[in-house]
């Protein structure tokens, strides 16, 4: 079964996908995710951002996958997205992967030696995607 | 088949609307007709019921009706939908026919004319084959008929037509040619229309009541998936399923209800998705995936052109996506399944061809048309079929589908707000377009999105577009193309292998070289041959070799970063630059030119490096080796170049830097960075470097991390440090007016002559507006300054420099600060570079300077008794005080003081100056006094003074009570005790009236007094009056006289007060002499 995860800042931070040899077009149908993303934020008004939900849901449909996205207060996206046949994980998961995703990010984020908007390249968020993925799918 | 073989029929997607027939219309040769007709057809608006008509002969041949079957028992069905069925019942049946009949009711040969009507009536009939067609008569009638009930001859022969024409009275119509002709027709639709309602089954249900409709579909639609589906009617039934899908999507969106439609086309394609059918024809499936998804999408786009709102995640852009999706996909199987060896060719009897040249049914195998059971009848002709099948499919355009598709989904995601959305698709766009090979559009659409997806860092996107892209130019032999594509992909955005950028740089070498490149890699072997041929044609081609890439738009493998050395530079040292230039390509690289373009042009010559010639101004000792650009290593050029004289002051910028690759000799692109550095990555790259808080690693000598050097695009050109000293002497502060002097002395400290030496001494510019106009600046000290006198002296001309001093005097009217600016300009020459060169040098010297106020002069008028006066009266002499309040720090000598007096007042004795030739110390006090007298004028009186070299003027208005009697006292200077006192009042009327006055005299303690104590009297203008009192004082001492009050009783507001401030009001009084009082008076 095809998924993948992406931390993007606009620009991909990290990339997973299983399996890669798909991987380019996961890249396409993340980064045209992301007009969704910012049409989901535009739309919430400067007060609410501030309690804005983190999650921001399934982003849009295909024919053959599911894409979901999240959004960090900084702006960094998380992007998942899962095969459309893949019907074990509901709402409620998607939205555990997302919160584990972030606690492992701040984790690579308090990292002095990491520059943000740098590529991430940690090993222990490697493992926790890793784990994430053999789990989920 | 024909491609068009999964385009719904026409017949499906246009509206239904209700056929009805006209006949007995002769609508070419008569005109009454024929607006008749065009009343019916023209101009049908909205508010008409739709309806389509049309013209027929009487004896018009409907199609044939079936003998209807009375039960499905042993019915075994050939198909289910036929496809002449629809057309059938929308362009061939009518529901209803017309017959149009001239006939007025009191027409002389009624008899023969109502036979001959029914006769037609008749013949319709016959035609129709008892179809369930509804007849209806029309009479066209000259005259305008009578209301209802008044005619009796009409009706009564109405009821006989329509017994003879066997048609209920409902079914007659009357159709006077009148002016109304249109309003009688629009009421006649109506009519028509109610009478063919039950008709049409199906479809007219579908006209009237789309709500039912929907319902019967639905069943359809439901009914249809419930078949049992095998392998050869599996198509039947998906085509069926796709035209009832399209019904009710299209109904629904008809209804406003889109959500039903996505809910019902999501339902249709879940259920079809895996019903692919034959293996073999595996792409009539994903063709029918894509039809459906467009034919929904077209649905979805006209529903919005009609009203309904879209929003971006849910839009026809995704349906037409995915059709293009399921196109693709259709091409895919074709190359697969339809790859036939060449030999193989279309089968010689058409196994496609029909008797009647179309189908009978929807979605059957035209080779066994009705067949319905599970297993093909004959296995050799279905073979045959599929074969053509698979040959006519191999014709068939698909990039052409494709695109079209993918355009149509680029327009709606444009729509939608979907930028990333629509790169993506043209990105799919090229690259079909590039399978298609059509190179240029592929190019075209390929270099369109590059750009977002640079400027959005995302590499692993702009590596595949870019891949494409040089296959494109490759293939068209685009060298200037080639060559920068090649240089972005070997380059840092680019995710490549090393050996794929190892190929590319290769190649991008031999392109270089005038070669040849390699072809790429998976490309149509054909179009490499074409390719082959067009890149020797550009080797033979002179010219056009020359390419300049303007890098600020790409993400080359070269990198640049141009800086000054420092933000400015001195005009006697030289500018000195630095290049760093660095590869990130897999193997060296040489470059043949490296020159810099400076603002002014004039320098570009010192700020070159070239493989031929050395330049001599360049400082590293250049090899070959220095031309030669190693991966990941940073290389430094130096340069330096005098700056003219003419730019001190002046901005020297790096407008760009360019670095050749290649020969002169063969082919050469320029990678020119504008501004000296930066490409289209190189701005975040640059951000990231400066947050990074990695430890910055040592490099060796001559090595230099990237990232930390930082740029330095322009310098400036400031003048030489003069080596000379301004000093200025004075003592301040300066007094107002003052002629204030100050002495510059300038001193050399240049190893030449400094020549053309120029002071500018004066006020800084840029101070307050009135310092300027309260600053006056002179060299002659001798007379004191005017307005004349500018506030800054430019350019004093001082020659060649003679250590010297120039005094310089400032007169400054007004106290305060101010700045005083002192510009020593002047020329040596110096040797730099072992270039002369002539440098201006200028000091600048500021002195604040505090002026003050000399000496205050206080003014005060007293009268005669030294009392305080707010106003003095005309003819009544009076006191001007002047005290002189010395505030200057140094000593002043008053050389002289003057009263000028205005022609209005009168001085009583000359006033001389009484304070001539005294010298004030700080904060002394001279005075002097004058006694004047202002003889009767009009108004105020001016007042000057002079003093030393200073002149005051101080003007002050007195006001002068016109009006007023004067009075006179004549009294003795001292009384004594018990001794009288003789005191006489001398009251003059001085004004030009009569007045009436009244004199009391009050009692005093001190005094007894004889005279009028209460009198009232006239004073004619001009007149005198005496007073006299005989006083008597009591008391020694100052005592205070008998008040006298004096009332004008014409002028009741003059206070007594005012009129008693001339008379005095004490007296002092001896006291009574005892002894020797004699000697005293006698003394």
């Amino acid at each position: 079964m095809q998924t993948a995860i992406m931390i993007v800042a606009n620009y991909p931070l990290y990339i997973r996908s299983v399996p890669t040899q798909g991987e380019l077009k996961f890249h396409y149908t993340v980064h045209t995710s992301l007009d969704v993303v910012e049409e989901k934020i535009s739309g919430v008004g400067k007060a609410l951002a501030d309690q804005r939900e983190l999650y921001l849901g399934l982003l849009y449909p295909t024919e053959d996958y599911k894409v979901y996205g999240y959004m960090t207060n900084s702006k960094v996206k998380f992007v998942i997205v899962v095969d459309s046949s893949n019907t074990s994980l509901r709402d409620n998961e998607i939205r555990s992967m997302f919160r584990k995703l972030h606690n492992s990010f701040t984790d690579v984020m308090c990292n002095p030696f990491y520059n943000p908007g740098d590529p991430i390249q940690s090993k222990a968020f490697d493992s926790i995607v890793s784990t994430m993925m053999v789990q989920a799918f | 088949m024909s491609p068009a073989q999964w385009d719904l029929p026409p017949e499906l997607c246009c509206r239904p609307v209700a056929f009805v027939a006209l006949t007995g219309l002769d609508v070419v040769y008569n005109a009454i007709h024929r607006a008749i007709w065009d009343a019916f057809c023209a101009n049908r608006r909205a508010d008409r019921v739709p309806i389509s008509f049309k013209v027929l002969p009487g004896d018009n041949e409907y199609p044939k009706c079936r003998t209807k079957r009375t039960s499905y028992e042993w019915y075994i069905p050939k198909g289910i939908l036929k496809t002449g069925w629809m057309n059938k019942h929308l362009n061939l049946v009518p529901a209803l026919v017309v017959l149009f009949y001239e006939l007025d009711w009191d027409d002389p040969q009624w008899k023969e004319k109502q036979s001959e009507c029914a006769t037609k009536v008749e013949i319709v009939r016959t035609s129709l084959q008892g179809r369930n067609t509804k007849v209806a008569v029309v009479l066209i009638q000259k005259k305008t008929p009578l209301p209802p009930g008044e005619d009796l001859v009409a009706s009564e022969r109405a009821s006989a037509l329509c017994g003879a024409c066997d048609l209920s009275g409902k079914s007659l119509f009357v159709l006077p040619h009148t002016d109304h002709l249109v309003g009688y027709i629009i009421r006649s639709d109506f009519l028509f229309l109610n009478k063919h309602q039950f008709k049409m089954g199906f479809f007219s249900e579908l006209k009237q009541d789309t709500q039912n409709a929907l319902k019967y579909y639905r069943t359809a639609y439901s009914l249809v998936h419930e078949l049992r589906a095998h392998e050869t009617n599996m198509l039947e039934i998906k085509t069926m399923a796709g035209f009832i899908n399209y019904k009710i999507c299209r109904l629904c969106f008809q209804h406003n209800t889109p959500l039903d439609a996505i809910a019902q086309f999501r339902k249709h394609i879940d259920l079809c998705k895996k019903k692919i059918g034959s293996a073999e024809l595996a792409f009539e499936h994903t063709a029918w995936m894509s039809k459906q998804f467009q034919s929904f999408g077209d649905l979805f786009d006209e529903a919005i052109k009609l009203g309904l709102t879209a929003i971006q995640t849910q839009n026809p852009g995704f349906y037409y996506q995915q059709a293009a999706y399921y196109a693709q996909e259709r091409k895919q199987q074709v190359g697969q399944l339809c790859s036939h060896e060449p030999g193989v060719g279309y089968p010689a009897p058409d196994p496609l061809e029909t008797t009647s040249g179309a189908l009978d049914f929807y979605g059957q195998r035209p080779w066994r048309q009705g067949h319905q059971s599970i297993d093909p009848p004959d296995s050799e002709k279905e073979k045959q079929g599929i074969l053509a099948l698979q040959v006519k499919e191999r014709d068939i355009p698909h990039s052409e589908l494709i695109i079209a598709l993918l355009s149509n989904a680029v327009a709606q995601f444009k729509k939608y707000k979907c930028p990333r959305m629509k790169s993506h698709l043209m990105v799919q766009m090229g690259e079909e377009y590039y399978h298609a090979k059509d190179y240029t559009k592929a190019l075209k659409l390929l270099d369109y999105v590059m750009c977002d997806y640079r400027t959005e860092r995302w590499w692993s996107l702009l590596t595949s577009i870019l891949c494409t892209a040089l296959k494109c130019s490759y293939l068209m032999g685009q060298v200037k193309d080639y060559i920068t594509y090649s240089m972005e992909l070997v380059g840092r955005a680019s995710i490549l292998p090393e050996e794929q950028k190892s190929r590319i740089e290769k190649n991008l070498i031999k392109v270089l070289m005038n070669e040849v490149p390699e072809p790429e890699p998976d490309c149509d072997p054909l179009s490499v041959k074409t390719a082959q041929s067009l890149w020797s044609d550009r080797i033979s081609l002179a010219g056009s070799n020359e390419f300049t890439i303007e890098v600020q738009d790409y993400v080359p493998f070269v990198q640049c970063k141009a800086k000054f050395l420092s933000p400015s530079f001195h005009i006697d040292e030289p500018v000195q630059l630095h290049v760093y230039v660095r590869a990130d390509c897999p193997h060296p690289v040489r470059f043949s030119k490296l020159c810099v373009s400076l603002s002014n042009q004039e320098y570009n010559q010192y700020c070159l490096l070239e493989d031929a010639s050395k330049g001599k101004d360049i400082l590293e000792p250049s090899t070959q080796e220095n031309m030669c650009l190693v991966p990941g290593k940073t290389r430094k050029y130096c340069f330096k170049f005098v700056a003219k004289t003419e730019d001190v002051g002046k901005k020297i910028e790096i407008t760009s830097v360019g670095l050749m690759l290649g020969r002169e000799t063969a082919r050469y692109v320029y990678l020119n960075w504008r501004g000296g550095w930066g490409d289209a990555a190189s701005s975040h790259e640059t951000l990231q470097a400066c947050r990074s808080f990695k430890k910055r690693t040592r490099f060796p000598e001559q090595q230099v991390d990237w990232d930390t050097v930082t740029i330095q695009s322009s310098t400036m050109i400031i003048s030489r440090v003069p080596k000379i000293s301004v000093q200025l002497t004075h003592e301040p502060p300066a007094l107002t007016n003052e002629m204030y002097c100050m002495i510059v002395t300038i001193q050399s400290g240049e190893d030449t002559v400094a020549k053309d030496i120029k002071l500018t001494a004066g006020l800084k510019p840029g101070q307050d507006a009135n310092l300027t106009q309260s600053t006056q600046i002179t060299l002659n000290g001798t007379e004191v300054c005017d307005d004349s006198h500018p506030a800054l002296l430019p350019d004093i001309p001082l020659g060649d420099l003679h250590p010297g001093q120039k005094p310089l005097y400032i007169h400054c009217v007004s106290t305060g600060s101010r700045i005083l600016l002192f510009h020593v300009a002047y020329s040596v020459s110096a040797t730099v570079e072992g270039k002369d060169i002539t440098c201006k040098c200028h000091k600048d010297e500021t002195v604040t300077l505090e002026t003050v106020v000399p000496y205050e002069v206080a003014m005060k008028f007293v009268s005669s008794k030294f009392e305080h006066l707010e106003r003095v009266y005309v003819d009544i002499p009076f006191l001007l005080m002047m005290d002189i309040l010395s505030a200057s720090p140094w000593p002043i000598e008053l050389v002289n003081s003057e009263v000028q007096l205005a022609s209005s007042m009168n001085a009583i004795d000359q006033p001389q100056s009484q304070v001539e030739g005294v010298t004030l110390q700080t904060s002394e006090c001279a005075s002097e006094c004058f006694l004047l007298k202002c003889p009767p004028v009009q108004n105020g009186t001016t007042f000057a003074g002079d003093h030393a070299n200073i002149v005051i003027i101080v003007v002050i208005i007195l006001a002068v009570n016109r009006h007023l009697p004067s009075y006179v006292l004549e009294l003795p200077s001292f009384g004594r005790v018990r001794e009288s006192l003789p005191v006489r009042y001398h009251l003059e009327n001085r004004t030009g009236l009569v007045q009436d006055v009244e004199i009391t005299v009050e009692p005093s303690d001190a005094f007894m007094f004889s005279g009028l104590k209460q009198v009232r009297m006239r004073i004619l203008p001009g007149a005198e009056q005496e007073m006299l009192y005989n006083f008597y004082p009591l008391m020694a001492g100052y005592q205070v006289l008998p008040q006298l009050n004096i009332n004008l009783l014409r002028f009741p507001n003059i206070s007594n007060q005012l009129l008693r401030r001339f008379l005095p009001s004490r007296i002092f009084v001896k006291p009574q002499g005892r002894n020797g009082d004699t000697s005293i008076e006698a003394a």
